[in-house]
């Protein structure tokens, strides 16, 4: 038993984290939402060149062959930078929506987007109704059932979320298209990927806004001292790292379960994202209420992880849906652990 | 990263599970807090002893079976899950032991360990005082040294247990210029001594689950002196944050009462508890994942420091939490006790909500932890109060 990273998925984390570090993330956050594109597009050639597009994709189809695990750790300091882009659909999504047999027809794309030469986004029917980002994006793919259709160059209208670096997209099927049968069981996987995928998204902006308060209340200083030596303060941040710390587990332990194809994974997934989409949600409430007046400014950064929690709680399911897709499957078997019956 | 278990701990699990299953009591003991029920308790502890279950954890020597700390949680899973009885000696095995293994002699280990193992003498803790509750170190109980050991005098209370146990641990004051945390000393006494008065105290139901604790020049010779004198303060904290950390409340429990839970909710699948009932099941796999990525790390050579905070604290929560939801799932019934005959499931969830009420209290106030989390793991300014 080793329920923690490995060293190997620790350097990754460590790698990934250098270079989000190294750029100005927030600015590109903020020009991004705003249109303007081209220093985004120059981060993403960087960690495209360290293979993270591929992350998922199997080493036939180009890609590192590697599991939900490190696509959880690298999700989760993606997550932490506040990067945004259709990270959680082209990294966690794609791979599942896009059989990677060599007779597929998806199978081009599958290359295409592992070696960074196209970006690709996704809505699906019910939970995913708007595509993010697709005006950036050399594909689009809608799924229902077990349909799979991709879209290029579609006519699109913007939806404006509140989360302005999240560019959604209502799209029509006007451009090009090329229609896959792909079976439902792997559309569901794949939006069960994204769900967990985003879920790990959620742990990293928790804890970019736990930090940002907790650096907040460690310099405002009220009543002459920091006001992070109240009380009051500090129980708030203490909450918060409470619902962080006990998310985490049950995010790596519905990747186990994703990770051995367990039945329980849909359930496991729900259940990871149901507790990151709150902890991540609790965490922007405290911190904006720490920061005061300024949290509540576009002027201060803050807002860039706030509204990201916020309309990622209800993206990828409701956590309605995902408390009943839990309850639903303890009506059915109860026995199983959040990471499938080999972790029992 | 990956939770799975060697084959010599699913052996071990397997052979727990089987006993269990053919041991544990069909119909419960009565309750550990009335003087029936102890003596009940007592013998249970006696049958766990001379099967090798008591103390799994601890070395062969004293009674254990020098189970790892993943096998000690796969047998607490087991455990719970069996509906075994509750643990009468849970206090003096996870909260004293550790610390006569870190700080006793080896003639205090011989002496007290086999004997709290089998059941023999059941400890309670006397850490609270009148004026000393979450400010532990405000500590006014003294001892003056005489010869060949020291007499204790002074007043403890919320001493769980105290009311049958044997034994109980505790700081006294031994060097009474010192201030706070220092001149404190650990000491191991016999309730039944001379000069040694308990009075139960009736806990919110009114069974005496707690007692005051008397002294008056009580004698305790220098081989019951854990640790070194003048020392208390520190060897008293290891068990603290055993008390918090791991031991106290393993994720067993949790995912035994979660479990229950669930099964009381499925005949009636829209009830609406049922997203309670989501998040408790939810929040006790959490709990169970959390502890086995902690285990990884104290595996890995890494020790468990004021992280142990967010464990109590979150334990306390889900426990209440999860109480709360099975009364609501009992509608108007909840309210009856184990005494009224139509008790749903004889008032066990009702007893179990009454036990998760005292969870944010004991073992150091959650208010208290939030505080060593801010300070200790977040780093924040400690300040005044």
């Amino acid at each position: 038993m080793k329920f923690t990273r490995t060293s190997q998925q620790q350097d990754m984390a460590t790698a990934l984290r250098d270079l989000l570090g190294s750029v100005d993330v927030p600015a590109i956050a903020r020009s991004w939402a705003a249109g303007e594109t081209g220093d985004w597009w120059k981060v993403w050639h960087d960690l495209v060149d360290m293979g993270l597009t591929g992350v998922a994709v199997p080493e036939q189809a180009g890609g590192l062959g590697l599991g939900p695990v490190e696509l959880a750790i690298c999700l989760e300091q993606l997550g932490y930078s506040g990067l945004p882009g259709p990270i959680v659909e082209s990294l966690a999504v794609l791979p599942h929506l896009l059989p990677d047999t060599s007779e597929s027809e998806g199978r081009p794309w599958l290359e295409q987007v592992a070696a960074g030469q196209s970006l690709a986004t996704v809505a699906i029917a019910e939970h995913v109704p708007y595509a993010l980002d697709a005006d950036q994006a050399d594909v689009v793919l809608l799924c229902e059932s077990d349909r799979v259709t991709a879209v290029e160059d579609p006519r699109l209208l913007r939806q404006e979320s509140f989360d302005p670096a999240r560019r959604l997209f209502t799209v029509e099927t006007t451009g090009a298209t090329v229609r896959f049968q792909n079976d439902a069981a792997s559309v569901r996987e794949a939006f069960d990927r994204g769900a967990l995928g985003c879920a790990a998204q959620l742990l990293g902006i928790g804890r970019r806004l736990l930090d940002l308060a907790t650096r907040h209340v460690s310099e405002r200083h009220q009543f002459g001292r920091p006001i992070g030596e109240f009380q009051a303060v500090k129980h708030h941040l203490a909450n918060a790292l409470l619902e962080l710390e006990f998310a985490r587990p049950l995010v790596h332990g519905a990747c186990l379960s994703a990770t051995s194809g367990a039945s329980c994974s849909g359930r496991d997934a729900s259940a990871a994202k149901i507790v990151a989409g709150d902890a991540a949600y609790a965490a922007a409430r405290t911190a904006l209420q720490v920061h005061g007046a300024i949290g509540y400014t576009t002027e201060h950064d803050l807002h860039l992880w706030l509204t990201k929690a916020t309309a990622l709680r209800s993206a990828w399911g409701t956590p309605t849906w995902h408390r009943r897709r839990v309850a639903d499957a303890l009506a059915l078997d109860p026995s199983v652990p959040v990471g499938g019956p080999e972790t029992m | 990263m990956e939770l799975s278990f060697s084959p010599a701990d699913l052996e071990f699990r397997a052979e727990v599970r089987e006993w269990l299953r053919t041991h544990v009591p069909t119909t419960p003991l009565p309750s550990l807090e009335t003087e029936e029920g102890f003596a009940a308790h007592r013998r249970w502890e006696r049958t766990l002893y001379e099967t090798g279950l008591s103390v799994v954890a601890w070395p062969e020597e004293f009674g254990g079976r020098d189970a790892s700390l993943v096998q000690w949680l796969l047998f607490e899973e087991e455990y719970y899950a069996a509906g075994a009885p509750g643990r009468v000696g849970q206090n003096g095995i996870f909260l004293l032991a550790p610390t006569l293994f870190e700080h006793g002699t080896a003639e205090q280990r011989h002496r007290f360990l086999p004997r709290m193992a089998d059941g023999t003498d059941v400890w309670a803790q006397a850490w609270s005082e009148p004026e000393a509750g979450s400010d532990l170190a405000g500590i006014r109980s003294r001892a003056h040294r005489v010869d060949g050991g020291w007499r204790l005098s002074g007043q403890k209370t919320w001493s769980s247990r105290a009311a049958f146990a044997d034994r109980a641990f505790g700081l006294f004051r031994t060097d009474p210029e010192a201030e706070r945390h220092r001149g404190l000393t650990y000491f191991l006494f016999p309730l039944d001594a001379e000069g040694v008065t308990v009075r139960p105290i009736g806990r919110l139901d009114g069974k005496p689950a707690f007692a005051e604790i008397f002294l008056d020049e009580v004698f305790v010779p220098d081989a019951d002196v854990l640790g070194e004198v003048g020392n208390g303060w520190r060897v008293a904290m290891s068990t603290a944050s055993s008390e918090r950390g791991l031991s106290l409340r393993s994720p067993g429990r949790f995912l035994a009462a979660a479990r229950r839970l669930v099964e009381s909710w499925r005949p009636r699948p829209e009830s609406t508890a049922r997203d309670g009932v989501v998040d408790a099941w939810i929040g006790a796999q959490a709990y169970r994942l959390a502890t086995f990525e902690t285990v990884s790390r104290i595996l890995d050579g890494d020790s468990v420091g004021p992280e142990a905070s967010l464990n109590k604290v979150y334990w306390s929560q889900l426990d209440i939490a999860l109480h709360e939801t099975a009364l609501e799932l009992l509608g108007p019934s909840a309210e009856l006790t184990p005494n009224a005959p139509e008790a749903p499931e004889a008032g066990a969830w009702l007893d179990g909500y009454l036990f998760s009420l005292a969870g944010p209290i004991y073992a150091g106030t959650n208010e208290i932890q939030r505080n060593v989390i801010a300070e200790r793991v977040l780093g924040l300014p400690r300040g005044s109060r």
